[in-house]
């Protein structure tokens, strides 16, 4: 059971990996996908049996919504948006990478020292979430376009929900339904966002808004 | 203490009542002025009884805020505070009815009154807050109020440079008084911010006293006026509308010096040198602020200098109390304390009659420019006279109020220079003092004489005509108000016991035994002062009653056979004070513009062509102080302007990276 859980918490990190290193917006919001549904399925490893029926409707919530909803919801803005199909990094493709790796060796020293005021489940189930925040920070900071910011900040929500799962056993899932309820508004809003500076500007680059500035 | 609350409520209500009706000027403006006027009537009943009977009452409210308690309290000091600010603020209430009439449709007078309340509610909190966070809060609430109303024509570029001189020399000082706030709150250390706690620490102060009096000195000093920091004023009071600059410059002023001794009585027995400081600084800005005044061209920024003046004056007289204190001689404290809590109202009253006088001559000429006017004396009578009253007033002559206050200082001088000592002190306080009252009547001899005298010099003061009922009737009261502390002198005198003891902790009964000789010196004055007044009207109905039944014209002076003099042949205000700004060229560095009289050569030539001649007088500290420290400032600021580089993916990474390193700090 441990084995299994550690074996989706690689992948889950792998696909944080895909996330940066893909040069195109569509596998940027598979990998996401992939993201959420392994994400649904985490709470069905780490809950305890007589958690057993709660785990099981949140982990189909999730899986529903960060698994096929977001990425729909995304995909069609997509195609709706007509932008061009590549991410536009700030930062190259492997120097991404080169960053990536290194706050993951981050977020395994913060898992190591962050004091918890219960054990976790599993001790990868911390590093992962820190990972997953610092990588939706890093996306949101490091590519151009509106949509990817969307995206980074799915997996930003992504890491919160992981860290809430850390303590699935002691926290009631009010939380977790919450963290939910939370990315569903982002999402709304993001796209809304989205929708308005595609409009004004006729594209969806944000680092075109410096025309903003003083 | 719930009137006061209440007219301080109704202040702020009446100012959002205002602000609702906006862009409706003439409902706004009706509003905003009986709101003004009739809040802080409602006030001054309760500020007065309290001064008189000196008792001090307290209200704490529930209030959630860290630190913070909405505790309020008002003893003799604050209600002596009170007074001048509800006052002016009440006088200006209903002279802004009048003044700002003219501004109907054009601006909004909502937001005017909005904010012009909000001053006047905001000082009153101040006075009576006695919790750090609720002082702090009110203080700034008053500054941010003061900024909207400097900048109101805001659409002139030199209005919005004073906004912004006037809106980082407030921060600046707020940035020390929130230092020393929170020092106070350490000594205290019970995590109480209240002043009753801060009451209690005098023994634990140690050697926090001197920085915190230090604090107060800069930080409050820069609200004051006192110089080097008084560089805003100049600037903020002409770009004013004319009854806030009377407000600002009456009252506002002066919550600078009401924290300076709120502090005080926090800190328990003074330094000797904490009084000679105040001493120094009071001599300071009394001269430099009249010199700067003398050599002045625009009316209201003349004012705005005798303002920096008259400060220094009041920070005289708490020096010599201070010293008083701390040598163990209760007459020089009580004289001196007297003197310069009896002088923050004497200058509120005279300051905003001039500051009100000047407002009208602006609206009735259209200009400030002191060499553009001139005669106004037959077009504008009221303004003329009132205008005089003050200007009689400011220059301490008897029998107007501000004579009384610099009186008691005198005599505390004096009474200082007769013991060993205190003789030093006593004779420079005395020396300065008559100086500084010399300088002030030459000034006004000048601004009163240019302004009002004489023949117009442009179709400014050709075309004057006279303000406004309201703004003549706020005009006369402010006069009355001078007059009549002058001549009721002994009676107010004494209605300062109760704050004097409070400032100079000194026991009530004593301050009044002390205060006796001067009252009755005082009373001698009033009495002759009386017979002279008396003297003046009855000859004054004569005449009225001799040239009843005559006709009257008036004519050119005689101008020795001259046959055609022109208005330009008067003196002009710079003219009028070279000698002084001669005299005094050294401090002043006044550079004019001379035209040439010789060729390239150096070989004079007969028929000159037109010339031009003028003189300006910059601040020495705003040019060659403040300056370049600001310019130096900028260069280093600008260095970091690569950090707002307008992507939000910055902004973003600025975020992430000080919570990262944040995170990484608490966990290492």
């Amino acid at each position: 059971m441990n084995l299994f859980t550690d074996v989706v918490i690689a992948v889950l990190i792998l696909t944080n990996l895909r996330l940066i290193a893909s040069s195109r917006i569509s596998a940027c919001i598979y990998a996401v996908a992939c993201q959420g549904v392994l994400l649904g399925v985490l709470p069905l490893l780490v809950g305890s049996s007589h958690l057993m029926v709660r785990a099981c409707a949140l982990s189909g919530v999730t899986v529903m919504l960060k698994g096929f909803f977001f990425p729909w919801l995304l995909l069609r803005a997509l195609k709706s948006a007509n932008v061009r199909r590549e991410m536009e990094p700030l930062v190259g493709y492997t120097s991404s990478l080169m960053i990536g790796a290194l706050l993951l060796a981050t977020a395994m020293w913060f898992g190591r020292q962050l004091p918890l005021p219960v054990p976790a489940h599993s001790p990868m189930v911390l590093p992962l979430a820190m990972f997953n925040i610092m990588v939706g920070l890093f996306v949101i900071v490091s590519r151009a376009k509106a949509i990817t910011q969307v995206l980074g900040y799915l997996v930003m929500e992504n890491g919160i929900y992981a860290f809430g799962l850390a303590f699935a056993l002691s926290e009631p899932s009010l939380v977790e339904l919450g963290i939910l309820l939370d990315a569903f508004m982002a999402v709304f809003v993001m796209g809304i966002t989205i929708f308005h500076i595609s409009r004004e500007f006729d594209h969806m680059d944000t680092d075109r808004l410096t025309a903003l500035r003083d | 203490m719930l009137i006061v609350l209440f007219a301080i409520g109704l202040l702020f209500l009446s100012g959002f009542l205002a602000l609702s009706v906006g862009r409706n000027g003439g409902v706004a403006n009706l509003l905003g002025g009986c709101g003004a006027f009739s809040g802080s009537l409602i006030g001054l009943v309760e500020a007065v009884e309290i001064l008189a009977s000196g008792r001090t009452e307290q209200i704490r409210w529930a209030w959630s805020v860290p630190y913070g308690s909405f505790l309020v309290r008002i003893d003799a000091l604050s209600a002596l505070f009170l007074i001048p600010i509800f006052i002016l603020c009440a006088v200006c209430g209903l002279y802004g009815y009048g003044y700002m009439k003219s501004f109907c449709g054009c601006k909004n007078l909502g937001a005017y009154w909005f904010f012009f309340n909000g001053l006047a509610a905001s000082m009153a909190m101040v006075a009576v807050a006695a919790n750090g966070v609720l002082f702090l809060m009110s203080w700034e609430i008053m500054a941010l109020c003061s900024f909207f109303l400097v900048t109101f024509e805001h659409e002139e570029g030199s209005v919005q440079r004073a906004g912004w001189i006037y809106l980082a020399a407030t921060h600046i000082g707020t940035a020390f008084l929130l230092v020393l706030f929170l020092m106070l709150g350490h000594v205290a250390g019970n995590g109480s911010l209240d002043f009753n706690a801060f009451l209690g620490s005098h023994g634990k102060m140690g050697g926090y006293a001197d920085v915190v009096f230090l604090l107060a000195v800069i930080g409050f000093g820069s609200k004051a006026g006192f110089v080097p920091f008084h560089i805003w004023l100049p600037e903020a009071h002409p770009a004013a509308p004319s009854p806030v600059s009377a407000v600002m410059s009456g009252v506002m002023l002066k919550t600078g010096i009401y924290g300076i001794l709120r502090i005080l009585t926090f800190l328990g027995p003074p330094h000797l040198w904490w009084g000679y400081l105040l001493l120094g600084i009071g001599l300071v800005s009394g001269i430099l602020g009249v010199l700067m005044a003398i050599a002045q061209h625009d009316l209201k920024r003349l004012l705005a200098y005798h303002s920096v003046e008259n400060v220094g004056i009041i920070a005289l007289g708490l020096g010599l109390g201070i010293l008083g204190v701390v040598w163990h001689l209760p007459v020089l404290a009580v004289l001196g304390f007297g003197g310069g809590l009896l002088h923050v109202i004497n200058h509120a009253l005279f300051k905003g009659l001039l500051f009100m006088g000047a407002g009208s001559v602006q609206h009735g000429a259209g200009t400030r420019q002191i060499d553009l006017l001139g005669g106004l004396i037959k077009r504008m009578p009221w303004t003329c006279v009132t205008f005089l009253i003050g200007a009689v007033a400011i220059c301490g002559l008897p029998p107007l109020n501000g004579f009384v206050s610099e009186f008691l200082i005198y005599m505390g001088g004096f009474h200082g220079v007769g013991l060993a000592r205190s003789a030093a002190a006593g004779a420079v306080l005395i020396i300065g003092l008559a100086l500084i009252g010399g300088l002030a009547a030459a000034c006004f001899t000048k601004a009163f004489g240019v302004v009002f005298l004489g023949e117009p010099r442009s179709p400014y003061g050709a075309d004057a005509h006279e303000a406004g009922l309201s703004m003549r009737v706020a005009m006369l009261l402010l006069a009355a108000g001078c007059v009549g502390i002058g001549l009721f002198s002994p009676w107010v005198v004494k209605l300062m016991g109760h704050a004097v003891a409070e400032s100079g902790a000194i026991p009530y009964e004593a301050v009044q035994g002390f205060l006796a000789p001067a009252s009755s010196a005082l009373l001698k004055v009033a009495v002759v002062s009386g017979c002279f007044l008396f003297v003046v009207l009855v000859l004054c109905l004569i005449r009225a009653k001799i040239l009843s039944g005559r006709t009257s014209s008036s004519e050119g002076t005689w101008d020795c056979g001259y046959f055609r003099p022109t208005a330009r042949m008067q003196y002009t205000a710079s003219s009028f004070a070279q000698p002084v700004t001669a005299m005094f060229e050294a401090i002043l560095r006044t550079r004019s513009h001379t035209p040439s009289f010789s060729d390239p050569r150096g070989a004079p030539v007969f028929f000159p062509d037109a010339a031009l001649f003028e003189s300006h007088t910059e601040d020495f500290f705003l040019k060659s102080v403040y300056a370049p420290l600001f310019m130096a400032v900028k260069r280093f600021a600008l260095k970091f302007r690569f950090l707002q580089a307008g992507r939000v993916q910055f902004y973003i990474l600025y975020i992430a990276l000080t919570l990262f390193v944040l995170l990484i700090w608490c966990l290492r």
